[in-house]
C-alpha cells in the first residue's frame, strides 16, 4: 500500500499548491475591489451621479389603412388614460376613492393600483384606467382642483370608423401574445398592439413602422428632467385598398337583413375588388382593448361564424350560375348555339330520372333560351356530349377550383370535379349521372363568391384572366383614362363566344322570359346581365317527388337552397362584375337578384371603379403627419 | 455483498448526525445574503426572484442532504453512470433543447428549465475522480492511460460549444485540468497538451460556421460589441465603485435601481451587493466563500480513498472558480462569460447543482474512514 500512500502524498501536495493558487487569485480580486471602491471610488461616485442619461423607446404610430379613394378605414384615435402619480396624491386611497364618484373604475383596478403603488417609486406615473370617454374626461378636468396627483394621459389606439363593415378586411389589432413575442423590444412595450387578422395582420411589419427612442436625462433618483436626444422613429406606412368604402358601407347595409350571406364586386377590368362583405361581422374595435372570455366564445362558438370572411372561406355549390362555364365549354367544343334539345321537364339515364327545376318541362330549347330560363334538361344532354373533363377545363380557365392569391389569409380553393380527381381522392369511377348534376353546378362543385366575381369578369371583359387585388398602389393623380383596360393574360376563348355568353346573360335579366327579369335595372345606361342560381343542400326524395315538393318557406332554414347570383353592369360596356351569395336565402332569382341590382346600381352612381379620389371624399390625412 | 455494505455504512440516522452541518449553515447564511439582494433587485420585493429562489433553495437543500445520505462507495459505483446521464442530456439539448437568449442550453421539462451542462460539471468530477481512483501511481505515467480521461473531458467540452456556451466548456476544461493535476499527472504533460491546443485551435478555426466564429471573436474581445458586453461592464464597474467603503445602504443602489446595472439579478448581482454594502460587505461575502473552501479543502484531505479526496477537491475547484470568474467578470479582470455568483444569482439549476456537489462533499466527510479497492470494493489494510 506504499502506492496509495504514495498517491495522497502527492495529492496533498499539489492540494496545498491549488489552494495557494486560489488564494493568489481571490487575493488578486481583493486588491482590485479595494482599487475600485476605495482608491477609485470618488471617480465612480461622479460618474454614477452623472449617470443620468436613459434610453426610452417612442412606439410608431401605426400606418393608416385607406380606401382607394384615401378615406380612413383603420386610423389611430386618442385614447385617454386616467393616471395617478403617487408622491403628488398624497392620500392614494382617498383620491381612489374620490375618483370612484366620478369614473367607473373596477374593484379590481383599484386593488391593483393600491399594490403598485407600494412597488413603484413615487413619481412613476400609474395607468388607472384606459379608454375614458369624452363625458369622463370633462367630469375629471371639472373636479381637477380636488383630484391632487392625477392626471389624464393622451395615447393612440386603432380605431375603425366604418365599424363592423368591413371588419373582414380589415381584421383588427390585439394585444402581444408571449406566443409573438420575437424579441423585438417594440413588441415589449405595454400597450402595443399588432395585426391579427385580415390586411392588419397580412401587412403587419409595414403598417407597425420602426421605434424611435429618445435619450432623457434623470436626476440621481430617476426624475426626468429634460429630453436630450430625440430619435424619430419611422412611422408605419399607409396601406392603401382597392375598396371604395361607400360601396363597401352600402353593400354590408343591403345585406345586414340576410342572417348569413356574402358578397363580391370587382373591377372586370383590372380584378380590383371594389366590396366584399361577409355577413354577420364583427366589431374590430372591440379587440382592441382584448374581448373578455365569453365575448370571444360567444363570436366563435355562433353557428354563422361571423369571424369568418365567407366571400374567400365560404364553399358554396355555385347552383346554375355554373351553367355560364358549361356553356363555354359547349362552343368551344363546337356545338352549334342554334343547336336545340328538347325538355319534357326530366331526363333519363339508365333507370335514373334527372329533373329539371320547372316539372312541365321547358319544350324545344336553343343554348340562349336554355340559358335565359335556366333549363337544367338542356345542361344536361349537352354534359352527356361534353363529358365532365371539358367541363372542369372550362371552370379552371374561369378561375374555379383554386385559389387566386388575393392578399388576405383564409382563401379556399373550392373543388371542380374530374375524372381523375375521382379516381384519385374518392377512388373510384366517375358515374355518368354526376356530369349531369355537375352541369348544373350541383354534386361535388364548390366555389367561393369571389371566385364566381372573377368567373364572371373574366367572361365579360373579352377573356382576360384578372386575378383579385386588395391593395394597390395610392394613387398618383392621374386621371381616370389611365385604367389599363387589361393586361392580363387570356383565358383563350374566341370573342364570338364570349359575345353569345354576355347576350344569354344580358337576356337573363333583360328579356321578360329570363329568370331574373324582375330584377332588371330600368335606366338602359346602367343595365345588368347575370344568372341567377339556385343551389340545394338537401336530397329531394323520390317519395318527395311524388307527394310535390316543398316549398323553401315549408322548410327549416337550414334546409332551404342557398341564393345565388352572379351578374355585370353595364350591359354596353362592362366595369363590375358582382356575385351575391344568400345562405339558405332560397331562389337566386328571388333573393339574390334583387341584392345585385341594388348593390351594381350604387356601385355606377358612386362610380366606384374611378382611379382618383372624388371631391365628394375629404381625403384622410397622412399617417407620417397626424400624431406623434 | 449487499448486507455487508450496510453492515459497513451508518444507518440513516446516525448519518444524517454525522453531517457537516457546521457547512450546511455557511451554505444557508450565504443564500440568505442571496435572497436580500435579489428582494433588493427587484425593488424591495419577494417577487418576482426571492420568493422562487427560496423554493428552489429547499429543493437544493433536500437534494444535498439526500445526495450526503448515500455512501460514498455507492456514488463510486455509479460514478460514470452519472457521467452517461448528463451526457445523453448533453445530447438531448442538441437535438431538442430550448433556445434562450440566442443559445440552446436548456431543456424544457414544462415545470423547470434545466440546463444539463451545469449537471456535467458534477458528473464530470465524479467520472474522472473514479478514472483515476482505479489508476495505479505507475500507470498514471503512462501516456495511454491518459486517453479515456481526455475523451471524458472532450465529449461534454465538444458538445457545450456546440450549444455554443464558450463559459461552461472553458469551466469544465479547468475543472477537468485540476482533476489532472491533483491525481498526478505530470507537470510537463500539462506542457504538451497546452501546446497542442494552441496548435491545434487555428486548425479547427476554418470548421467553425461564420456565427460560430463570430461568437469567439466577442468572447475573446468585448469591445467588438461596444453596446453589449462593454457597456455592461462600464455600469458594473461605475456601481461598483460609487458604493465605496461602507456602500450606499440597503435597498439604496442607485445604479442598479435605476436600471443602468444590466442582469442585476443574474450575473452582476455581486455589483449590486457591493454598491449597496461597500467593500466590507463585498469581502465580508468573499470571506464566506473561502470559509466554504477551506472546508471543502479539508474534508479532501482527510478523505482515505483518493476516489472521495478528488471528488471533493473537484467540487472544490468548480466552486472557487465560479465565485472567481463572476467576481473577476464584474469586476473587468475577465472577459464578461454568463457564470453565475454560487447561491447568490437568480437561477435554478446552477443553486441545485452546486448543492448537489456539496452533498458529495458531505457524503465524503461521513465516510472519511471508508476505504475502497479499484472497483469500490471495501478493504480494509
Amino acid at each position: 500500500m506504499k502506492a496509495d500512500k504514495t498517491r495522497e502524498n502527492i495529492f496533498s501536495r499539489r492540494t496545498a499548491l491549488v489552494v495557494g493558487g486560489q488564494f493568489a487569485l481571490l487575493s488578486g480580486l481583493v486588491a482590485r475591489m479595494y482599487y475600485l471602491q476605495v482608491h477609485q471610488a470618488d471617480r465612480y461616485r461622479t460618474l454614477a451621479d452623472e449617470n443620468r442619461i436613459n434610453l426610452r423607446l417612442l412606439p410608431p404610430p401605426r400606418g393608416f389603412i385607406v380606401d382607394r379613394f384615401g378615406e380612413a378605414m383603420a386610423i389611430n384615435v386618442q385614447n385617454y388614460r386616467l393616471v395617478i402619480i403617487p408622491e403628488q396624491a398624497g392620500d392614494a386611497p382617498e383620491t381612489l376613492r374620490r375618483l370612484v364618484g366620478l369614473v367607473e373604475i373596477s374593484d379590481r383596478d383599484r386593488r391593483r393600483v393600491l399594490r403598485e403603488i407600494k412597488r413603484r417609486r413615487a413619481f412613476v406615473p400609474l395607468t388607472i384606467r384606459d379608454g375614458l370617454s369624452w363625458s369622463e374626461v370633462s367630469r375629471l378636468e371639472v373636479n381637477a382642483p380636488d383630484l391632487p396627483g392625477v392626471d389624464i394621459d393622451v395615447g393612440l389606439s386603432r380605431f375603425y370608423p366604418q365599424g363592423t363593415v368591413a371588419a373582414h378586411i380589415l381584421g383588427y389589432v390585439s394585444a402581444v401574445t408571449e406566443k409573438l413575442r420575437t424579441g423585438d423590444p417594440l413588441l415589449e412595450l405595454p400597450g402595443f398592439r399588432i395585426g391579427k387578422r385580415g390586411i392588419e395582420k397580412r401587412h403587419d411589419l409595414a403598417l407597425r413602422g420602426s421605434a424611435g427612442s429618445s435619450e432623457v436625462e434623470v436626476n440621481a433618483i430617476g426624475r426626468v428632467i429634460r429630453e436630450l436626444r430625440r430619435r424619430e422613429g419611422q412611422a408605419g406606412q399607409r396601406v392603401d385598398l382597392t375598396i371604395d368604402a361607400s360601396l363597401q358601407a352600402f353593400v354590408a347595409e343591403r345585406l345586414a337583413a340576410e342572417k348569413s350571406a356574402a358578397a363580391v364586386v370587382l373591377d372586370v377590368r383590372n380584378g380590383e375588388v371594389l366590396a366584399m362583405v361577409s355577413t354577420p361581422s364583427f366589431n374590430p374595435n372591440a379587440f382592441n382593448e382584448g374581448l373578455s372570455v365569453p365575448e370571444w366564445r360567444r363570436l366563435v362558438n355562433n353557428p354563422l361564424s361571423p369571424l369568418t370572411n365567407k366571400t374567400i372561406s365560404g364553399q358554396y355549390a355555385p347552383g346554375s350560375t355554373f351553367k355560364i362555364a358549361v356553356m363555354l365549354a359547349a362552343l368551344e367544343a363546337g356545338i352549334s348555339p342554334e343547336q336545340k334539345a328538347f325538355c319534357s321537364g326530366h331526363i333519363k339515364l339508365g333507370n335514373q330520372r334527372f329533373h329539371c327545376w320547372k316539372r312541365v318541362g321547358h319544350g324545344a330549347m336553343t343554348m340562349i333560351d336554355a340559358m335565359r330560363e335556366s333549363c337544367d334538361t338542356w345542361f344536361y344532354t349537352i354534359a352527356l356530349k361534353l363529358g365532365i373533363d371539358k367541363i372542369a377545363e372550362a371552370a379552371q380557365r374561369l378561375g374555379l377550383g383554386e385559389t387566386l392569391g388575393v392578399d388576405l389569409d383564409g382563401e379556399k380553393p373550392g373543388l371542380i370535379p374530374t375524372r381523375a380527381w375521382k379516381k384519385a381522392v374518392i377512388g373510384r369511377r366517375w358515374q355518368r349521372g354526376e356530369t349531369l348534376i355537375s352541369a348544373i353546378g350541383q354534386g361535388y362543385v364548390l366555389t367561393t363568391p369571389l371566385q364566381l366575381a372573377v368567373m364572371m369578369a373574366r367572361v365579360i371583359n373579352g377573356g382576360h384572366a384578372i386575378t383579385p387585388k386588395i391593395q394597390r398602389e395610392p394613387p398618383s393623380g392621374a386621371g381616370d383614362e389611365e385604367i389599363v383596360a387589361v393586361d392580363s393574360p387570356s383565358i383563350g376563348y374566341s370573342a364570338e363566344a364570349l359575345k353569345l355568353v354576355a347576350t344569354a346573360l344580358d337576356s337573363v335579366v333583360n328579356n321578360p322570359r329570363g329568370t331574373a327579369y324582375k330584377s332588371r335595372i330600368r335606366t338602359p345606361s346602367m343595365a345588368m346581365g347575370g344568372k341567377t342560381g339556385t343551389a340545394q343542400v338537401r336530397r329531394i326524395s323520390v317519395a318527395e317527388r311524388e307527394s310535390g315538393i316543398l316549398k323553401n318557406n315549408q322548410l327549416m332554414w337550414r334546409e332551404r337552397d342557398h341564393a345565388l347570383f352572379v351578374g355585370f353592369a353595364p350591359v354596353n360596356d362592362p366595369r363590375y362584375a358582382i356575385s351575391v351569395v344568400v345562405e339558405h336565402g332560397g331562389g337566386g332569382s328571388s333573393k339574390a337578384a334583387p341584392i345585385a341590382k341594388d348593390i351594381l346600381v350604387t356601385a355606377q352612381k358612386l362610380d366606384s371603379s374611378r382611379n382618383t379620389p372624388p371631391s365628394r371624399v375629404a381625403r384622410a390625412p397622412n399617417a407620417e403627419r397626424d400624431f406623434d | 455483498m449487499a448486507s455487508r455494505l450496510n453492515s459497513r455504512n451508518p444507518h440513516f440516522l446516525p448519518r444524517l448526525w454525522r453531517l457537516n452541518w457546521t457547512l450546511v449553515i455557511l451554505l444557508l447564511l450565504i443564500s440568505s445574503i442571496g435572497f436580500a439582494m435579489l428582494y433588493s433587485a427587484a425593488g424591495g420585493n419577494w417577487e418576482p426572484w426571492a420568493s422562487r429562489q427560496s423554493m428552489r433553495l429547499g429543493v437544493g437543500v433536500v437534494l444535498m442532504i439526500v445526495v450526503a445520505l448515500i455512501g460514498v462507495r455507492i456514488w463510486m459505483r455509479a460514478a460514470y453512470f452519472v457521467y452517461a446521464g448528463a451526457l445523453a442530456l448533453l445530447v438531448a439539448v442538441e437535438a431538442f433543447g430550448a433556445v434562450r437568449m440566442g443559445a440552446q442550453r436548456w431543456i424544457d421539462l414544462k415545470v423547470i428549465l434545466f440546463q444539463p451542462s451545469e449537471v456535467m460539471k458534477i458528473a464530470l468530477v465524479l467520472a474522472l475522480a473514479r478514472y483515476f481512483h482505479s489508476l495505479n501511481i505507475e500507470d498514471i505515467s503512462r501516456p495511454q492511460y491518459l486517453l479515456v480521461p481526455l475523451l471524458l473531458v472532450g465529449a461534454p467540452v465538444a458538445l457545450v460549444i456546440r450549444q455554443p456556451d464558450l463559459g461552461t466548456a472553458l469551466l469544465l476544461l479547468i475543472g477537468g485540468g485540476a482533476m489532472f493535476f491533483l491525481a498526478g499527472i505530470r507537470l510537463w504533460k500539462f506542457l504538451v497538451l497546452f501546446v497542442g491546443i494552441l496548435v491545434a485551435a487555428p486548425t479547427a478555426w476554418p470548421f467553425l460556421r461564420p456565427y460560430q466564429q463570430d461568437r469567439v471573436l466577442t468572447f475573446l474581445s468585448p469591445e467588438r460589441d461596444p453596446l453589449g458586453a462593454g457597456y455592461n461592464l462600464l455600469q458594473s464597474k461605475i456601481a461598483l465603485g460609487s458604493g465605496g467603503m461602507l456602500g450606499r445602504g440597503f435597498l439604496q443602489g442607485t445604479q442598479s435601481h435605476l436600471s443602468f446595472l444590466p442582469e442585476k439579478h443574474t450575473d452582476f448581482i455581486f455589483t449590486m451587493l457591493a454598491e449597496e454594502f461597500g467593500l466590507f460587505g463585498g469581502l465580508g461575502l468573499m470571506g464566506l466563500y473561502v470559509l466554504v473552501l477551506l472546508y471543502g479543502v479539508a474534508i479532501s484531505i482527510r478523505s482515505q480513498s483518493q476516489f472521495g479526496r478528488l471528488v471533493g477537491m473537484g467540487v472544490t475547484v468548480a466552486f472557487f472558480l465560479y465565485v472567481f470568474i463572476n467576481i473577476a467578470m464584474v469586476m473587468g479582470v475577465v472577459p464578461v462569460v454568463g457564470v453565475p455568483l454560487p447561491l447568490i444569482s437568480y437561477g435554478g439549476t446552477a443553486m441545485v447543482t452546486l448543492l448537489g456537489g456539496f452533498g458529495l462533499l458531505m457524503s465524503i466527510h461521513v465516510d472519511r474512514d471508508v476505504r475502497m479497492g479499484r472497483y469500490g470494493e471495501p478493504r480494509d489494510d
